[in-house]
């Protein structure tokens, strides 16, 4: 056994005083050797952020307090330093990044004052030495032309850069324990390839050892040595990675792997945990995931389950692994997970539903006094797609892309700069006023976020109704009242449901209440605009059986917005990729995702981080990050970040080359 | 008989009590709306401050019913004539202390003026001396000697009237509270004496009793003594400190009536339709803020001045005059100090608008005014209601600055500010006239304080980040 870095004892953490305390975390304990990797998962809210920054000893406060336990790093007791004492260790032996670069950075110091800083308490360096110091770290984090970085403020950097920036101050320190808190969360996967490489790199240069905090099942895969996996403030289970991806042990481990969507699963519904996590300002007697568990059974509800240690590596907190109790046979609970996908034979199935042509949409740049327009903001340039009826249409993208405009201008929420949008035989463009009102309740929309996307001064009734009375739908006041509670049972809610408001509900049934706002108007099509990337995996599966099940049943039309390639691949019936406002590659799911023929395509499919790790292709890395749509290269949109450019990439943008039936894409190399 | 007089900021008052009463219902419907004022309640400095604020609002209502007296009947006189002099509730309630007028200054608890006179007594010899009040400690016979005694024994029947007070509030609340929890009297009577309860009833009793206890003493004393002295005409202090709470509270109050519709359309609008709208709404509060405040207010003030001295007839009653510039006063104030909520709205409107909820609503074709009214609104209700109560302190100190800077109200009214007006010369008196600033600042001190704190709790209790 290598020696031991970091051991954390029963740490117990406290928010607020009274009956409702909230205990974030509740007896954590687990050990860290020098230059590995752990990974703590986890699902929101389940303690993983807490416990992090009660090592660092920076709790919220005053409401914060760890009531209990210890945390030693190599052998020094942390909880027992003074304040002073404790300074020196924040940075300078355990440094933290934080999930979002665009809010830990001083956004008006330069990057190298606020390294410096840094350096300046944990080594004493100053003046040029310094200066000399933060250029080699920058470069140590490969940032490009580090000595003139060095003088440039947060806003000059992209969002991967700033959290090159981030690691680059946590390296300062040169610290022994590197506390990496959902370090690639806010960041699109192209990029989280590049600082996930990054990290590891580092680590294996500096033999650092990480506390990897995520969410994330691929990002654990390709980076931790061992996982330990967090529920209610608990460690429920901990394993060496291979062991723990092979087979894992607790019920909770063993549904978050099923519930995650991919292409094997297309003919199935996904595996879901019901429910959401308990609330931790209670105090537990029973197993805290009993609720939610297919095999639970008595024990499980009475008694709250041992650390039951089977190495020292690996351990499991479930009665299951009780030798000293008999386990009754609740597998028969399992077969859900392959209960056949309901197909519904909608009428007229097949034919165009929606079909845009060329659409455009631009936004002014505007200078000077009299607000001339000095240039565009191509958002969307020239955007061509179709979706037949009881289809569904995955717009896939990294951030700033232009899919979410591109979604808004359809919908004519955004008026399209040029082009057509046709809309079952009608043309959307071109209706005004009334008239454009009236054909609203056709196609609809549901938001990413799903605590933004609801008036929270309106009660979920009137939320639902909202479109009907707007439309004119659904007759009287009282009919409407019973269509609302058909709904609410319609996704998966209680009709009681109707008088409460959105604060009251978790973030998944959250977005089923948005999407039975949307089916109260009877569309035919709706966009959603990537409506589970802020749900947890076991919540998106819920969302993404309701959708399926939806449109198996009402033969609706999907506009599926999104980044995450795995949902792509478990909902969508084609696929369109998008590159800076523009289509590179359209297909069918098994076209794309398995054939994939744009360079870009290419790229983006191999930095998803891989649940397996043998199966995990050559990440083609890309250089820099996406331009400026308001200024976009030349030629080829994608030729300074492209691998495989050749001259005429820089000279003209590519035209569209049909590959096989229905699969086409724009690139220069497939010209020929 | 009497003759009821409806003065404009009387009716405006009124008004406004009753939109308050309007909403308080509206709230009690709505869930969003209750919580945070049920949070307000539960703390103690917020209750303390909103007891104090009920006696200044009860006192100025009070104070806000104008009559006037009818004349005594003169022989052959068919018609009632009425008094020229409009009085209120609150006069025919403080009594004597309105009338009780001695020759010019005398200090607190004076029973001689504050200055030598000359008089000449029964035998003829002309004398310098202090002589003695006509109304203070007129009742004396040795006043060296019993001023002390006599002040003690009328303040402690006023302590023992407010102990006694106290008791039977304690008795009416753990009665009332006892139903409401369902528990015996003895039992409530305890977690009462313990401050066991979520609202902080012991908290409200103890304020209440103390408040009730200054009351009793004003009413044990002031009638035979001027508790804070006369001023230079002999008036009494406290009388004039009282009457002024209900200027205080017009200007703070009326002034948000009027600035509101301004503030909250022109904001909202502003934010929500952009384009020439916004810039029509921009321009306009950006060229108004740029004018110095006291200056427009200087000038418009003065207008007013001069279209009241040339239209006497008009008037009625000196009281509506005065009562006319106390309200031109709130509407110049008013349209002065919209222009900051405005600007607060309108920003938050920008980001309101490009809320996923909003676009949701378009994308169902919901109607513009729809939008504004169902989504915008509630949900700038918070801010509006956190910038009233906190501007609310600010006008009452802002008209207290433009009185004493000679724009503010009528030189007949009683304000704080035309006090600490007159005051400015008093101070320069040797020996020195204290005692009709201290009245002044502390009656408004205490009403300023309360209200900031009160402001405070309700930003709290409205602020989602502090809820616990």
């Amino acid at each position: 056994m290598t020696h031991t870095l970091l051991e954390v004892k029963d740490l117990k953490v406290r928010l607020g005083t009274g009956d409702h305390a909230v205990r974030p975390v509740d007896g954590v304990s687990f050990r860290i050797a020098r230059g590995e990797t752990f990974a703590l998962l986890g699902e929101s809210g389940c303690g993983k952020s807490m416990t992090a920054l009660s090592l660092l000893r920076l709790l919220p406060q005053p409401a914060g307090e760890i009531t209990s336990g210890s945390v030693k790093l190599d052998g020094e007791e942390l909880l027992a330093l003074p304040e002073s004492g404790m300074r020196n260790v924040r940075g300078g032996r355990i440094a933290m990044i934080f999930q979002e670069p665009q809010t830990s950075l001083n956004p008006v110091m330069t990057v190298g004052a606020q390294i410096s800083e840094s350096l300046a308490l944990h080594k004493g360096l100053d003046g040029d030495a310094a200066r000399q110091e933060v250029i080699s770290l920058l470069d140590a984090v490969g940032i490009p032309d580090a000595a003139r970085r060095h003088n440039e403020y947060p806003h000059q950097l992209s969002g991967g850069m700033k959290q090159r920036v981030m690691i680059a101050m946590a390296l300062a320190g040169d610290p022994d324990l590197l506390i990496a808190d959902e370090p690639t969360t806010a960041l699109d996967v192209t990029i989280q390839a590049q600082v996930l490489e990054l990290i590891a790199k580092l680590q294996r240069e500096r033999g650092m050892a990480v506390l990897l905090i995520t969410h994330d099942l691929g990002v654990v895969s390709g980076m931790a040595d061992r996982v330990a996996v967090m529920y209610a403030g608990q460690i429920i289970e901990q394993a060496p990675r291979d062991a723990f991806y092979t087979a894992p042990q607790h019920p909770y481990s063993q549904r978050l792997f099923a519930a995650l969507p991919d292409s094997s699963k297309r003919e199935q519904r996904l595996t879901v945990i019901p429910g959401t996590v308990p609330p931790l300002n209670q105090v537990f007697h029973a197993c805290r995931f009993a609720e939610r568990c297919d095999r639970a059974w008595d024990v499980c509800r009475q008694t709250a389950p041992d650390w039951f240690a089977q190495d020292d590596m690996h351990g499991v907190r479930c009665h299951l692994a009780d030798p000293t109790l008999s386990v009754p046979d609740t597998s028969k609970n399992v077969p859900d997970s392959t209960e056949q996908k309901t197909t519904a034979a909608n009428e007229g199935a097949g034919t165009e539903l929606l079909d845009v042509r060329d659409l455009q949409v631009y936004f002014p740049i505007q200078k000077g006094l009299f607000r001339r327009t000095v240039g565009y903001v191509r958002a969307v340039d020239g955007v061509s797609l179709s979706i037949p009826r009881g289809e569904t249409l995955a717009l896939v993208g990294e951030s700033g892309c232009g899919k979410t405009t591109a979604g808004k201008g359809v919908l004519q929420l955004l008026k399209p700069t040029a082009g057509s949008v046709c809309f079952e035989g009608t043309e959307l463009v071109d209706l005004r006023g009334e008239a454009l009102r009236k054909r609203r309740s056709e196609f609809q929309i549901i938001f990413q976020d799903p605590f933004s996307s609801m008036n929270p001064r309106m009660n979920v009734g009137d939320i639902i109704e909202e479109g009907m009375v707007a439309q004119g739908i659904g007759g009287d006041a009282g009919k409407r009242r019973q269509r609302v509670d058909r709904l609410l049972d319609q996704v998966g809610l209680r009709p009681g449901h109707r008088s409460r408001y959105p604060h009251q509900f978790s973030g998944g049934q959250r977005q089923r209440i948005c999407i039975a706002r949307a089916l109260a108007v009877n569309p035919k099509l709706i966009i959603c605009d990537e409506p589970t990337s802020a749900l947890d995996v076991s919540v998106q599966a819920q969302i993404l059986n309701l959708l399926k099940d939806l449109q198996g049943e009402l033969g609706l039309s999907y506009l599926f917005i999104t980044h995450n390639l795995s949902v792509v691949s478990y909902l969508a019936d084609r696929v369109a990729v998008m590159y800076l406002g523009r289509i590179v590659e359209e297909g069918s799911v098994s076209d794309v995702l398995d054939n994939a023929q744009h360079p870009y395509t290419q790229a983006l499919l191999s930095a998803v981080p891989a649940l397996d790790r043998d199966a995990q292709r050559e990440i083609i890395r890309l250089e820099g990050d996406l331009p400026s749509p308001a200024n976009p290269p030349a030629g080829c949109h994608f030729h300074p970040r492209c691998p495989r450019a050749v001259e005429v990439c820089r000279e003209a943008y590519p035209p569209s080359v049909q590959l096989s039936e229905g699969h086409s894409a724009r690139c220069h190399l497939l010209g020929e | 008989m009497i003759k009821p007089v409806l003065l404009w900021t009387d009716a405006l008052v009124f008004l406004l009590v009753f939109i308050v009463v309007a909403f308080g219902f509206y709230a009690r419907r709505y869930e969003h709306l209750r919580a945070p004022w049920r949070e307000v309640v539960r703390g103690r400095i917020a209750v303390a401050s909103l007891v104090v604020l009920t006696f200044y609002t009860v006192t100025g209502l009070l104070d806000s019913l104008h009559y006037r007296k009818a004349l005594p009947m003169q022989d052959g006189q068919v018609e009632v004539q009425y008094a020229g002099d409009v009085v209120s509730v609150l006069d025919g309630l403080l009594g004597g202390i309105a009338t009780q007028a001695e020759k010019t200054y005398s200090a607190p608890f004076a029973t001689t003026l504050f200055t030598r006179e000359t008089v000449v007594d029964e035998n003829g010899v002309q004398q310098r001396i202090f002589p003695r009040l006509k109304y203070g400690g007129a009742h004396l016979k040795d006043p060296l000697r019993e001023r002390a005694a006599d002040i003690a024994g009328r303040s402690l029947m006023a302590f023992v009237q407010a102990l006694l007070f106290m008791l039977a509030l304690f008795v009416l609340l753990a009665l009332l509270l006892g139903r409401h929890w369902n528990s015996t009297v003895l039992t409530t009577a305890k977690r009462l004496w313990h401050g066991e309860s979520g609202v902080p009833w012991r908290t409200f009793m103890i304020t209440v009793s103390l408040l009730v206890f200054l009351v009793l003493l004003i009413a044990n004393l002031a009638p035979v003594w001027h508790v804070f002295g006369t001023d230079k005409v002999g008036k009494d202090v406290l009388y004039e400190t009282i009457k002024s709470i209900r200027t205080g509270l017009v200007i703070g109050t009326l002034t948000t009536l009027i600035m509101l519709p301004f503030a909250v359309l022109l904001g909202m609008m502003a934010g929500y339709f952009r384009g020439w709208v916004d810039d029509v709404i921009q321009y306009l509060y950006t060229t108004l803020n740029s004018i110095p405040g006291v200056l427009l207010i200087a000038a418009s003030v003065l207008m007013m001045q001069v279209y009241m001295d040339t239209h006497p007839e008009l008037f009625e009653t000196m009281a509506e005059r005065a009562d006319l510039r106390l309200l031109f006063l709130c509407l110049i104030l008013g349209i002065t100090s919209w222009t900051g909520l405005c600007r607060l709205l309108r920003g938050e409107t920008l980001k309101l608008r490009e809320l996923d909820y909003v676009q949701a609503a378009n994308a169902f074709g919901v109607s513009r005014s729809v939008i504004m009214v169902r989504h915008l609104l509630p949900n700038l209700m918070h801010i509006v209601l956190i910038s009233v109560v906190i501007d609310f302190s600010g006008l009452v100190l802002a008209e207290a600055v433009l009185s004493y800077v000679g724009v503010g109200v009528d030189p007949t009214t009683l304000s704080w500010g035309n006090m600490i007006n007159s005051a400015r010369l008093e101070m320069a008196r040797e020996p020195m006239v204290w005692w009709s600033l201290l009245a002044a600042f502390s009656f408004m001190f205490t009403l300023v304080l309360a209200a900031n704190l009160f402001s405070d709790a309700v930003r709290d209790a409205f602020d989602p980040r502090m809820r616990r």
